[in-house]
Parts: structure tokens; C-alpha cells; sequence
């Protein structure tokens, strides 16, 4: 759907960058500084790269060698920053039909459905002034929505929320990312947002793209585990929800033919039995035992084989954890390694702590079991 | 000089500065527009030529269009020749003078407005499907009022009040141009004439804070609307 591969210099610093998104939601993960904003600028024609190409949905929108580069309103490309910038003398309704009357385009979804989603639907005689942290963002979302646009660049949009606005938002994006069949390209630095939006990850750092891919491959790729923030992006494993257990509040998930319980409280939807849904594992919530054992509050035992076994610079040692065709890893101390006599290949069983794993729904198009 | 004279010379200034502001302010507006935006090759210059009506003696500035519009300047016949306007010792050369002058201080304050319009602003209106023509009246231009307005109101009291390079232009002739301060100017040459000079003074006072009370009035009904103009 996106095709990017760019070379550009800026100053000092020189941004390269390639990658390929599909459906759903592709997240550019790196540090402040790494070029993604850059990166987003020239998708949507607002900065011309130096040299390479841009196609979205196969129209190429930039080729640097057949002198191809399409004016910013040309794009269809709607655009979400992190400083929401709403038009602050026109009305809220003003700014939301703003491509109707300026732009001249026609929306694929009806103001009403908008707002409705968005639940902005009581803003819109109000001035941007007027309205609170999380609502310019809703406004600002339901804005580009409403340009027809063929992908939808969102900038690090919550990033200038405080925690609770960011939660209240949160969801309005995951909507817009169920509701609607577009490419959403997702910049962030907050592990938590990528985890829980983001099917595809793109990892930037210093003007170069260092890892693409799905993301759970990405994230169980060992040499960029150590990089960045991403060490707290733990493990990322997908299951199908079995059941509930409400009495407990828990939901029974499983995971390559065996159940994984974790609380209820950890997904914002109530997942329905046979929906595929994913599981967040911290490597340190992951213990390791030579046999499956008893009498213990652990609820969750799998039985694994290691794959690989890397030491770390700081002495910890990652262990990469094969169950099934997916991948888990546990962070376990030098001492552990030596006691236990693990190596590479060998069987054992991973404990995981009930409290410890968190859910994310999946976008609605990947929920379905198998698809 | 009776009251009659005193309401034409009234009459005729007005005329004069609105003409100067009015035919004067799209230009403004633009070259505001391109000097805060725009890098172009010779944008030095066009900043430099803009201002310099500020810096030159306003004589001076009256002798070269006298040189360029006068009725033997090339420019002066070039414009009768193809519009049949006669700039030279006529009110509409007043009119001219008063633009020129007053330029400087209807571009600057734009300009100011243009350059405070956070960039950002445009850049969204274009990833929404609107060029730039279309940006620039549906974001900037309105986001720019209240400069665009203290200019026309700066430059219009300017206009108003010009003196030397109209004087030394279009000379001072009763009824064509002689504008108030030409006219007061006149009236002091005349030893019975300061009470005279008086009245027209007083006429300008008032002329000039009716100007300041509308403008004030009007960036008071900007204000209301676009309450919190700024993003947070």
C-alpha cells in the first residue's frame, strides 16, 4: 500500500530510509531525532527527498528519476502531527469539512458516522479554543478521515497528552483502526502505543531503517532487542481467546494448543471466544523450570525448547524460548544459567506470571482465527 | 476661507489617502505576503525598495516621481497613453504619492502578521486537498487580519497627513491637491490665517481618531471571533 525508499540530507544529518506497509497499522519506532517525522513530511509532500521513490496504493506520488513529485494537496495522504494544528478561527464543524470546501474532495465516510466515532459530535459549533487536550486530537483525527485519504500518517499524536489523556484517546484510534479498511502509519517512541496499535514495525535510528517486518518478528529478533526503548516492548505472541472465567475475571487464551490465563482487566474490549488476540510477555515476568512444577500461584506453565542463548554486556543472560512455530523470551541472571546448565536446544518449561501478561486486540481484520 | 473650502480640502484628503489605501493595500498584502514566505533571488532588494520611502526625505521621494510620472516622465505618459490617467499636478498624482509613502507602514505590519502564522497551519490545509491559492485565503489571509488591518489603518493616517513628497509631486493647488496639512501649511504662510489653521487642525484630530476608534473597533470583532486564535 506504501512504498517508501528515500535518501535525503538535512545539515549534518542524512536520512535513508526503506520500507514496504500493508494493511492495518505500521508503526516507525525510534528514538527522538531518528528521522521519522522527516520521513512522514515527505510522504505527504510537505519536504522533498534528495532521491528515491514514494508510491501509495501503486501511484507513485515522488520518483526522483522520472522528476515525479506530486503537490502535497494532490496526495490524499491525511496527516495527524503531534501538535494537532486545528484552523483556530474556523468552528470545529468548519475544520472537520475543511477538505469538502477548501480541498474540493469528497469523503468516503459521512460527517455524521465521523463524529459519531469520534464522539465529537456535541463540538461542533465550538472553536478550537475551546476544546481540551484529547478532543483537538479527536478533531484533528476525524479531519484527515474526512480528506478521503487513501493512508493516514499519524505523527506521535498522543505523545503531548499527559498519561490519562492518552488512555482516554487510545481507544478512538483503535476504532478508526477496526472501523475503517486504511494504511495507517503510526510514529511513535512509546513502546506501549506501538504494542498496542501496530501489526507491522519499522525501526528507525540515526536516518536509517534497521528493522521491518511483522511485529512480532521484529520483536523477537535478538540483535535489535538490546536497541533503543524497545527492550521494554517485550515479547509480542498471538493466541485465540477459548473462554472466560468471570468469576476470576480471567480469560483463557491459547496459545500454540495450550491455555494461557490472564486477567480480564488487561484488554479494553471483552474478546470474544475464537477471536485472535495478542499477548504482551516481559522477558523478566518469564521464568524458567528443568521440570514442570507443582504447588505453585503460577498459572501458566508451557513447555518449550531453547533456541538460542545470548549473555549480555551486563551479565543477564536472554534466553529465546521456541513453543510451537512462535517465540518467547526469558531474562534469567548468569547464576540461573550456570545452576540449571541450559544451553541451546534444550527442553524446558516457561513460567509466566497471570498478572504480568497484558492483551491487546488485534485489528479487526487480522482478529479472525486463522486469517 | 469659509466652511465650504474647509469641507472640500476635508473631502478631497479623504479622497486622496482612501484612493492611496484602497488601489495600494492588494499589493501590500502580497508583497507582505511574499517578503514573510517566500525566498526568492532578490528578495533583498524588493525589501530594500519597500522601505526605502521610509528613509529618503520625502522630498526627494516627491522629485523622482515628479522625474518617473510627472508629464514629461516616461512613466507619467507611458500610463496616459494607455489608461488616459493624468497623474501629474492632479489628485490622483496626491493619491500616488500618499501610496508611496505610506507603503512601508502598510507592509510591515503584515508582514509581521504573515510571519506569526504558524507554518504548520498552511502545510495541514495542503495535506486537506487545497492549494495554495486556496491555503492562502482559507488560513492565511484570515489568520493575518488584525495586521493586515493595523497596516491599512497605519498607512491611511499616513496618507492623510503626507506632505513633502506630495508638495514637491503634484504642487499645492487649491481644489486639485491641497490636502489638509498642504492646506494648513499655506495657511501659516498667511499672517491672518492661524485661526483658520486652527479649525483645519481640528479637523484632522478628529478625522485621525475617528480612523484609530474604527480600526480599534473592528480588531475588537476579530478578536471575539477568533478568541484563542492561537493554538495552545
Amino acid at each position: 500500500m506504501l512504498e517508501v525508499s528515500v535518501a535525503t540530507r538535512l545539515g549534518d544529518f542524512s536520512l535513508k530510509a526503506e520500507f514496504a506497509s500493508g494493511a492495518g497499522v505500521t508503526a516507525l519506532f525510534g528514538p527522538s531525532g531518528a528521522g521519522k517525522t522527516s520521513l512522514i513530511r515527505m510522504i505527504a509532500g510537505l519536504a522533498r527527498p534528495d532521491a528515491g521513490r514514494i508510491a501509495i496504493h501503486g501511484e507513485t506520488v515522488f520518483d526522483a528519476d522520472r522528476a515525479v513529485d506530486l503537490p502535497a494537496h494532490r496526495r490524499r495522504v491525511g496527516v495527524v502531527m503531534q501538535n494537532p494544528l486545528l484552523f483556530p478561527h474556523l468552528s470545529v464543524r468548519s475544520n472537520l469539512t475543511y477538505a469538502g470546501w477548501a480541498g474540493r474532495r469528497t469523503a468516503r465516510f459521512a460527517l455524521d458516522t465521523i463524529t459519531a466515532l469520534l464522539d465529537i459530535r456535541d463540538l461542533l459549533e465550538r472553536r478550537p479554543a475551546a476544546l481540551s487536550g484529547g478532543e483537538v486530537q479527536r478533531v484533528a483525527l476525524g479531519r484527515a478521515l474526512l480528506s478521503d485519504p487513501a493512508i493516514l500518517l499519524l505523527d506521535e499524536p498522543l505523545s503531548a497528552l499527559d498519561e490519562a489523556l492518552k488512555q482516554e484517546v487510545l481507544p478512538f484510534f483503535e476504532a478508526v483502526r477496526d472501523e475503517f479498511d486504511l494504511p495507517i502509519v503510526y510514529v511513535s517512541h512509546s513502546v506501549d502505543e506501538v504494542t498496542r496499535l501496530a501489526n507491522h514495525l519499522v525501526i528507525i535510528e540515526a536516518g536509517r531503517t534497521v528493522a521491518a517486518g511483522d511485529i512480532e518478528t521484529v520483536l523477537s529478533h535478538t540483535e535489535i532487542f538490546g536497541t533503543g526503548g524497545l527492550r521494554a516492548a517485550g515479547t509480542l505472541v498471538t493466541g485465540t481467546v477459548r473462554g472466560h472465567d468471570d468469576t476470576h475475571r480471567l480469560v483463557v487464551v491459547d496459545f500454540e494448543g495450550r491455555p494461557i490465563v490472564l486477567s480480564a482487566r488487561s484488554f479494553t474490549h471483552r474478546p470474544q471466544p475464537g477471536e485472535k488476540v495478542r499477548l504482551r510477555i516481559q522477558p523478566r515476568d518469564v521464568a524458567l523450570a528443568l521440570h514442570a512444577p507443582t504447588g505453585i500461584s503460577i498459572q501458566n506453565e508451557l513447555a518449550c525448547t531453547i533456541s538460542a542463548i545470548a549473555v549480555r554486556a551486563d551479565g543477564e543472560v536472554d534466553v529465546e524460548l521456541a513453543v510451537g512455530g512462535q517465540k518467547l523470551r526469558a531474562l534469567i541472571t548468569a547464576k540461573a544459567m550456570a545452576d540449571l546448565r541450559l544451553v541451546s536446544g534444550m527442553d524446558c518449561h516457561a513460567l509466566l506470571k497471570t498478572v504480568a501478561l497484558e492483551g491487546r486486540g488485534l485489528p479487526r481484520t487480522l482478529r479472525v482465527a486463522g486469517g | 476661507m469659509f466652511s465650504g473650502e474647509i469641507a472640500q480640502i476635508i473631502a478631497l484628503s479623504m479622497r486622496v489617502a482612501f484612493t492611496a489605501i484602497i488601489v495600494s493595500l492588494p499589493v501590500a498584502i502580497l508583497v507582505a505576503y511574499a517578503l514573510a514566505r517566500w525566498r526568492f533571488f532578490g528578495r533583498g532588494l524588493v525589501n530594500a525598495l519597500v522601505h526605502l520611502p521610509l528613509v529618503l526625505p520625502p522630498v526627494v521621494t516627491g522629485y523622482l516621481l515628479l522625474l518617473a510620472f510627472g508629464p514629461r516622465g516616461p512613466a507619467g505618459q507611458f500610463v496616459e497613453a494607455t489608461t488616459g490617467l493624468v497623474l501629474g499636478f492632479r489628485w490622483t498624482g496626491a493619491a500616488l504619492a500618499a501610496a508611496i509613502m505610506a507603503f512601508p507602514l502598510l507592509v510591515r505590519p503584515m508582514k509581521l502578521a504573515f510571519e506569526a502564522v504558524d507554518r504548520r497551519l498552511a502545510e495541514t490545509g495542503q495535506t486537506l486537498g487545497a492549494g495554495r491559492a486556496m491555503v492562502f485565503v482559507t488560513i492565511s489571509l484570515p489568520l493575518a487580519l488584525p495586521g493586515i488591518l493595523a497596516g491599512a489603518v497605519l498607512g491611511f493616517a499616513k496618507a492623510l497627513g503626507e506632505f513633502g513628497a506630495t508638495i514637491t509631486f503634484v504642487s499645492n493647488i487649491p481644489g486639485e491637491t491641497r490636502t489638509i496639512s498642504l492646506a494648513v501649511y499655506s495657511l501659516l504662510q498667511d499672517p491672518t490665517g492661524d485661526r483658520r489653521a486652527l479649525i483645519l487642525i481640528g479637523a484632522a484630530v478628529v478625522v485621525s481618531l475617528a480612523a484609530v476608534a474604527v480600526s480599534e473597533w473592528i480588531s475588537g470583532r476579530i478578536g471575539v471571533n477568533g478568541r484563542g486564535g492561537r493554538n495552545a
